[in-house]
């Protein structure tokens, strides 16, 4: 394998590993925020147990965000330089304001929220708890950003190529910004709403009936299933949107190959290049072309037209997207179907939780994790979908990687394949083990005393 | 834009500033941490929570200037960047797993079950030596001029251990402000044990840049400049003299003066970051690059600039408050 392909694996690993983590910390700050204010209004205990546990998975997504996110930033310029060197007058701005308005203000208040519960202000703990939320979204806004621009560039002109910024309004509200953003965002509260009822689902079936676990299963799977169908809806603009600006990857997500109308909705095929059709194809008549024209007649966008003349592939690899698009819609049906199910069921007589069938708790624990797998297929659809472009007609991702050795880009992916391997399996290790303690009713470490232990500690000192 | 004359002469320079300071400011705060866990083997185990409850609340942020300094010099120096970080594929690969592992090591140590902790203090020591070594090994090429030999290998291998020692020292006097009783008392010993590192390290670099480039020879030993400069080297060991005065004393008994060792190693580390910077000015890839010439369109510049004067001192100001809310010395971490 060359230089290439390697650095690709390498940043699409390190992307993958790190996106995992901000999914989680984005809805999860103002989530806790949520318990915490819940709290204050009511003064009932199970807010604080669930803020409680909840703050100790935040801790460690974030440092576990935190280092990914690092190793991000030297990846540009060890295996990316040609991209800063080409639009680095349009990302770098961008990437420098997600760092001072969202970095640091969320690494400064993390400190505060996570451990100056008892040496601050009420009011500035819960305004920590505010600004790391916040913080987490501004990186949110500020990434996408730029990611959107990569996608649907604007507001710059090319001068010896090198990108230079004409109106920075239309480089941050750029075409399918605000698509993009809206999508992810809804991704990271959807990935929280099933970690939530995930987890405490697992608690529940080993015996803990405390309030706390109640409380953020009710509110895990609530949140789920109000957002499910507002994210059906926004990955329907989403898709609208990306076949006007990039019709190359629609067509390799519906797996469509001449342009033309009648186009039907592929649910199962397999993609080749070779013979550039499908084989086992499994279709429903017009079914695309209804959905991305309304209309069964609906000229849909075939990915032939984007052969040049001497037979130079332009769209991106077809078979990667295809699948990925599925396994994303796929889980997101089965999102809709459990949260709903558990909503009937918990509203059914007003039985709560106790209502909720036991294959049903049973089917939530590996759907903890299921906003990871639609938020990665969704990220492989949208990425690999640019291909082979780094900046939509503007930058290809070859003329932007770095002249490294093959064998050394080799030897650390490598490495930090094997690290990212041991660090998933602690991290998802930990989070049951914490579930188990906390199901136990064991305190969940040596550093967190129960709230009357704590005042004595501080009195004795 | 034309505020100051040609924006393309003082916006270069305006961001070689910055991104001096906030190296400068990484070097402070994520030294004294990264110490602490260099000095991790030589601790019992309920020191090693104190020691980490000592840097818990900061660590996160410190790493965060490491972050707006990559950034900056991505964004304002993008060629630079581009250079100097193929040119250290190898240790950046090195000082990033550093990293990983150290930070996750934070939260780990504490929330896996129990029989885990002395693989995840393990992984805490590894990372911040790995990361530390590789630091000191970046100077020492870069110092080199990025140049792959026999020699420049022996030396940044030199500076690597010499830097690692220099975070251990600031660690351990951040150690002696930060604990009381036995700890404190084994952090001034670690400082003792480890001032060397500071005087070595600085003394090599300081001998060394000279002696590899004639140009920042010259800077340096002509007339009057020499003269001018005498305060950087008398500065500094008047300093280490103190230093070393101050740790035969403390601790003291009503805990005077713990602050010192680690506010003059802070000056320490200014003091030798000015002279670095007088030697390699204009330069940001020595003696090839100039800031001039590797800089961003002066567009770009200045519109990150704006946003640094509104956003900086904020996040000064809200450094500052953590560093208020978790000051006097540390007890054991807790989320309540």
């Amino acid at each position: 394998m060359d230089t290439l392909i390697l650095s690709r694996i390498q940043f699409g690993a390190n992307i993958s590993f790190h996106i995992l983590f901000p999914t989680i910390t984005i809805a999860l700050g103002w989530t806790l925020l949520f318990f915490k204010l819940r709290f204050a209004r009511t003064g009932d205990q199970k807010w604080v147990e669930a803020y409680r546990f909840w703050v100790k998975v935040f801790a460690l997504s974030f440092a576990m965000g935190v280092v990914s996110g690092i190793t991000m930033s030297f990846q540009f310029g060890t295996n990316w330089p040609g991209f800063m060197e080409s639009v680095g007058n349009i990302a770098g701005p961008l990437l420098a304001y997600e760092v001072m308005t969202a970095f640091f203000l969320e690494a400064v208040f993390l400190g505060i929220m996570l451990f100056g519960m008892s040496k601050v202000p009420s009011w500035l703990h819960t305004l920590s708890t505010f600004l790391v939320a916040f913080g987490t979204t501004m990186s949110a806004f500020w990434i996408l950003v730029l990611n959107s621009w990569m996608h649907t560039p604007a507001g710059f002109e090319m001068r010896d190529g090198v990108a230079f910024a004409t109106d920075w309004w239309e480089v941050i509200f750029n075409p399918s910004m605000p698509y993009r953003l809206v999508h992810m965002l809804l991704a990271s509260g959807l990935t929280v709403a099933f970690l939530l009822a995930g987890l405490s689902a697992f608690r529940w079936l080993i015996g803990d009936r405390s309030d706390g676990v109640r409380a953020t299963l009710k509110t895990g799977m609530t949140i789920g299933a109000f957002l499910i169908p507002l994210q059906i809806l926004a990955g329907d603009f989403h898709g609208l949107n990306t076949l006007e600006h990039q019709p190359q990857k629609v067509a390799a997500m519906e797996g469509n190959w001449e342009t033309g109308p009648n186009v039907p909705l592929v649910l199962f095929a397999i993609p080749n290049e070779e013979t550039r059709s499908n084989d086992f194809e499994i279709g429903i008549p017009n079914g695309a072309s209804l959905i991305l024209k309304h209309s069964p007649d609906g000229v849909v966008p075939g990915l032939n037209d984007f052969v040049a003349e001497d037979g130079t592939v332009q769209h991106p690899p077809v078979a990667p997207v295809f699948f990925s698009f599925r396994i994303m819609v796929a889980t997101g049906m089965a999102m809709l179907l459990l949260s709903w199910a558990s909503v009937f069921f918990m509203a059914r007589k007003r039985r709560g939780v106790e209502g909720l069938p036991k294959p049903l708790l049973w089917a939530m624990v590996p759907m903890a994790f299921s906003g990871w797998v639609a938020t990665l297929a969704g990220w492989y659809t949208t990425e690999i979908g640019r291909q082979p472009w780094l900046v939509q007609g503007v930058l290809t991702t070859e003329a932007a990687v770095a002249d490294v050795p093959a064998p050394m880009v080799a030897s650390t992916l490598i490495v930090y394949l094997a690290i990212y391997a041991a660090l998933l399996a602690a991290y998802i290790g930990v989070l049951f083990y914490l579930a188990r303690k906390a199901a136990k009713g064991e305190p969940l470490g040596p550093r967190i005393p129960t709230a009357p232990e704590a005042q004595v500690t501080v009195a004795a000192e | 834009m034309y505020l100051f004359g040609d924006p393309a002469t003082w916006l270069p320079l305006a961001f070689a500033a910055l991104l001096g300071l906030s190296i400068l400011i990484y070097v402070v705060l994520d030294g004294f941490d990264l110490g602490v866990g260099v000095l991790f083997p030589f601790a019992e185990q309920d020191e090693k929570d104190r020691m980490v409850a000592s840097i818990g609340p900061f660590w996160d942020a410190n790493e965060t200037w490491l972050v707006l300094a990559i950034g900056i010099l991505l964004v304002a120096f993008p060629s630079a960047h581009g250079t100097i970080l193929t040119a250290l594929y190898l240790p950046v690969a090195v000082m990033l797993v550093g990293l990983i592992l150290r930070g996750v090591s934070f939260e780990f140590r504490v929330k896996a079950p129990i029989r885990h902790k002395a693989t995840w203090d393990g992984a805490f020591y590894i990372g911040s030596m790995m990361t530390s070594l590789s630091q000191g090994y970046m100077l020492g090429m870069y110092v080199m001029g990025l140049e792959v030999t026999a020699f420049t290998l022996a030396f940044s291998a030199v500076t690597a251990v010499f830097l690692t020692v220099a975070y251990s020292f600031i660690g351990a006097t951040w150690l002696i402000l930060k604990t009381e009783g036995a700890l404190q008392l084994k952090a001034v010993k670690w400082s003792k044990g480890g001032i060397w590192g500071i005087v070595l390290g600085m003394g090599a670099v300081s001998l060394a840049s000279p002696l590899v480039s004639d140009r920042i020879f010259d800077k340096w030993f002509s007339m009057p400049e020499f003269f001018l400069l005498m305060p950087l080297p008398l500065m500094s060991g008047a300093l280490i003299v103190l230093l070393w005065l101050a740790l035969r004393r403390l601790p003291t008994s009503d805990d005077s003066f713990a602050w010192f060792p680690f506010a003059a190693t802070i000056v320490l580390f200014v003091l030798g970051f000015f002279g670095m910077a007088y030697s390699f000015y204009p330069f940001i890839v020595p003696d090839q690059l100039t800031i001039y010439e590797a800089a961003s369109a002066p567009e770009s510049l200045f519109i990150i600039l704006i946003g640094t004067l509104f956003v900086l001192p904020m996040i000064l100001g809200y450094t500052a408050l953590a560093y208020t809310v978790f000051r006097g010395k540390a007890t054991t971490l807790s989320y309540d």
